[in-house]
């Protein structure tokens, strides 16, 4: 049987039902339009979007409470307190990635999509990123000032949590979708995402401190980069796969 | 032709345990193939092996000829599964809702079109309201919606009469009926009895253990 | 080739390989570990700035190296499964796990045992014992993930993709430790490079080095058939054999 690319052949347009041509949409509107609907989602719990830094907030008060107000003190640990105190907030907020979606059967649905998961899976983990991330990298030097962060460090704290977030929601977007449809996912989604967290939270703090001591940045950011760029490449066929297991079984 | 789908000795095996085996099944156009079986029986997973989700440990699983697998795009192409979730986001509007449905099937959706399927379903003046704030059965005519708005020779639905009204029972019974007319196909598994159709086949999964 | 492999997938037929298999393995791991110990212990020389307490890297190496490759093992039988869907694999890799967190146990304790003679504390935060103790972390996460699933088949697929995305990120863990080592802390010398080994130093470590593989690969042919068994109790053969 002579067959079209498609594999349908339609001998009667009128009863046709395939999808007339120019009606179909490429690869770049399936992307907006999945961002469009991340962020209306996002839009509808306004909540969510404060609470990592809500959390990050109440982190750094924690910690002249509990070991001192000294300025000096302070200034010492503010770097790698800062980006710690990120991280979990981070970490705290993937738990909800896919949850909604798996419930709902959206999830099921974009795997059943003609769409190349992988992208979409970069779209929603993009959103997460643009709305979770990139607020706790603004607000981050905010909190530096409560911590006496030295005036060097700022712009290399926005900067290095710009980037290091980005690969941390994409690591951890591979753990949230392997424990989706797991009823305590929480805990353990920690377990699995905080070692592989390691590398960046090094790199980033470590920018940090460079820039206050007065060291090149320069090495600390490249690497983060060179991170994120491994992250992008491969993280959402790992998602993909991930999600695919947790909705099929 | 539209509709080819074709199993072959299909079996299948869950944590080492045969759900069912060497099962022959043919759809084509104009074909419904209702499933039955009792619970654990095994129709989900035929469900997530006829919608290439899953793999069979044995026996073929064919789309016009080619093996579903390979075909896995064209496939997807020609298919409209509605889940046993409908995969409505409770937080959306029922517009928005579909907007997105049509953008992951890869199909442009004006929004004159996705409101002339809202009103099909009985859904008009509902468009702008997030799903949240309809009822289940609402829910469920929102992604039942789909069916008018996207034009997919195949539908697989999963236990697609639950939370629906009488008048929605019927106006989807009609719509499944003028569907295969059209020269589509249907799978669905329900407990829903059907209306005598000489073109409804079924297959009874046997009860496991 | 091909067909080994795919004989290799049926469990009937790679219970019978791995009960052949097994008395050669743990005699040899055995033999290996007893000379290994004694020349190790006994007739190895005495380190002139450490004294005995070198004789340490006699188990921590060996342990060390034991907990690298059985995560290498287990990352090549995940994707052996995701890719071939050989369930033998998966049933590998399971019984490896429990074994190779062991090791990175074995390796992190002996290490800091290490540390008292040496730095004069239990633990000091250096690049090796560090990444030992991250890589423990990965061994437990991936126990834990298998053991949250009510599935086995789900379970299995979901555990060799963490293994994968594991295996990926050991050496960058290790290398950015490494990085934040030299950072923080001027070089100090470290457990794996005792200042120039003679040959009679590092012959009995080979020694142990191959033992402990064999130990390993003896006892994963023995709870591989354990495990075989179990996920296969329903079947015909298994049903034949406890007859």
């Amino acid at each position: 049987m002579p067959r079209s690319t498609t594999g349908m052949k339609f001998t009667d347009e009128e009863r046709s039902l395939a999808p007339v041509a120019g009606t179909t949409i490429g690869l770049s509107a399936v992307w907006r339009a999945q961002v469009k609907r991340e962020l209306a989602l996002a839009r509808r719990r306004g909540g969510d979007l404060l609470n990592p830094l809500l959390f990050l907030a109440l982190v750094v008060v924690l910690f002249p409470l509990g070991i001192s107000p000294q300025p000096d003190l302070l200034a010492e640990i503010a770097p790698g307190l800062l980006w710690v105190a990120a991280l979990l907030a981070m970490l705290l907020s993937l738990d909800a990635l896919f949850r909604t979606d798996f419930a709902d059967g959206s999830l099921e649905q974009l795997l059943l999509s003609p769409q190349p998961l992988p992208l979409l899976c970069l779209a929603k983990v993009f959103v997460h990123w643009l709305l979770t991330g990139m607020p706790l990298a603004l607000c981050a030097p905010l909190m530096g000032v409560l911590l006496s962060l030295p005036g060097t460090g700022y712009l290399t704290l926005a900067a290095s949590l710009a980037l290091g977030t980005a690969s941390l929601s994409l690591i951890g977007a591979i753990g949230a979708a392997l424990t989706v449809g797991l009823p305590r996912g929480g805990v353990l989604l920690s377990l699995l995402v905080l070692p592989l967290y390691i590398p960046v939270l090094i790199f980033g703090a470590g920018a940090v401190q460079a820039a206050i001591q007065g060291g090149g940045t320069a090495p600390a950011l490249a690497l983060l980069g060179a991170l994120l760029a491994l992250a992008v490449a491969a993280a959402p066929f790992a998602i993909a796969g991930a999600l695919r297991i947790s909705v099929n079984g | 032709m539209n509709v080819a789908l074709d199993a072959r000795q299909l079996a299948c095996e869950r944590d080492d345990r045969w759900l069912f085996e060497s099962l022959d099944l043919h759809v084509g156009d104009g074909d419904i193939l209702r499933i039955e079986g009792a619970n654990g029986s095994g129709k989900t997973t035929l469900l997530k092996m006829l919608t290439a989700q899953l793999s069979p440990q044995a026996g073929t699983l064919t789309w016009h000829g080619r093996p579903l697998a390979r075909a896995r795009d064209a496939f997807f192409r020609a298919l409209l599964y509605i889940g046993h979730a409908p995969g409505v986001a409770a937080a959306l509007t029922a517009e928005e809702n579909l907007s997105w449905s049509a953008a992951m099937a890869g199909i442009k959706a004006s929004p004159a079109e996705i409101e002339r399927s809202l009103a099909a379903v009985g859904l008009a003046g509902f468009e702008n309201l997030p799903a949240q704030q309809l009822s289940a059965g609402q829910q469920r005519r929102i992604a039942l919606a789909r069916l008018e708005l996207m034009k997919r020779p195949l539908w697989i639905l999963d236990e697609p009469f639950t939370a629906i009204d009488r008048d929605g029972v019927a106006w989807l019974e009609r719509r499944i009926a003028t569907h295969c007319e059209e020269g589509g196909a249907v799978i669905l598994t329900t407990h829903h009895t059907f209306q005598a159709n000489d073109r409804v086949t079924s297959v009874v999964l046997g009860v496991a253990d | 080739m091909w067909t080994f492999i795919h004989k290799l997938g049926s469990p009937k037929w790679c219970y019978t390989l791995c009960g052949r298999l097994q008395p050669g393995f743990w005699a040899a791991a055995a033999l290996l570990l007893c000379v290994g110990s004694v020349w190790a212990l006994g007739y190895s020389p005495r380190d002139y700035q450490m004294g005995d307490s070198y004789r340490i890297i006699y188990v921590h190496v060996p342990s060390a190296i034991l907990a690298q490759s059985i995560f290498i093992a287990m990352a090549v039988a995940s994707a052996v499964l995701l890719v071939w869907k050989i369930k033998v694999a998966d049933m590998a890799a399971r019984v490896m796990a429990p074994f190779g967190a062991a090791m990175t146990f074995l390796a992190l304790f002996s290490g800091s045992l290490w540390g008292v003679p040496t730095w004069g504390t239990w633990w000091t935060w250096d690049a090796r014992l560090t990444s030992m103790l991250i890589q423990l972390f990965l061994y437990l996460g991936v126990i834990a993930l298998r053991g949250a699933f009510g599935s086995a088949d789900q379970g299995a697929k979901a555990v060799a993709v963490l293994t994968l995305v594991g295996v990926v990120n050991i050496p960058i863990i290790k290398y950015s430790v490494v990085w934040w080592n030299t950072l923080h802390q001027p070089a100090t010398f470290t457990l794996t490079q005792p200042p120039a080994m003679v040959a009679s130093m590092w012959m009995p470590l080979l020694v142990m080095v191959l033992g402990f593989y064999c130990f390993f690969i003896a006892l994963t042919l023995y709870r591989l058939r354990n495990e075989i068994l179990r996920r296969e109790s329903r079947t015909r053969w298994v049903q034949e054999l406890a007859d």
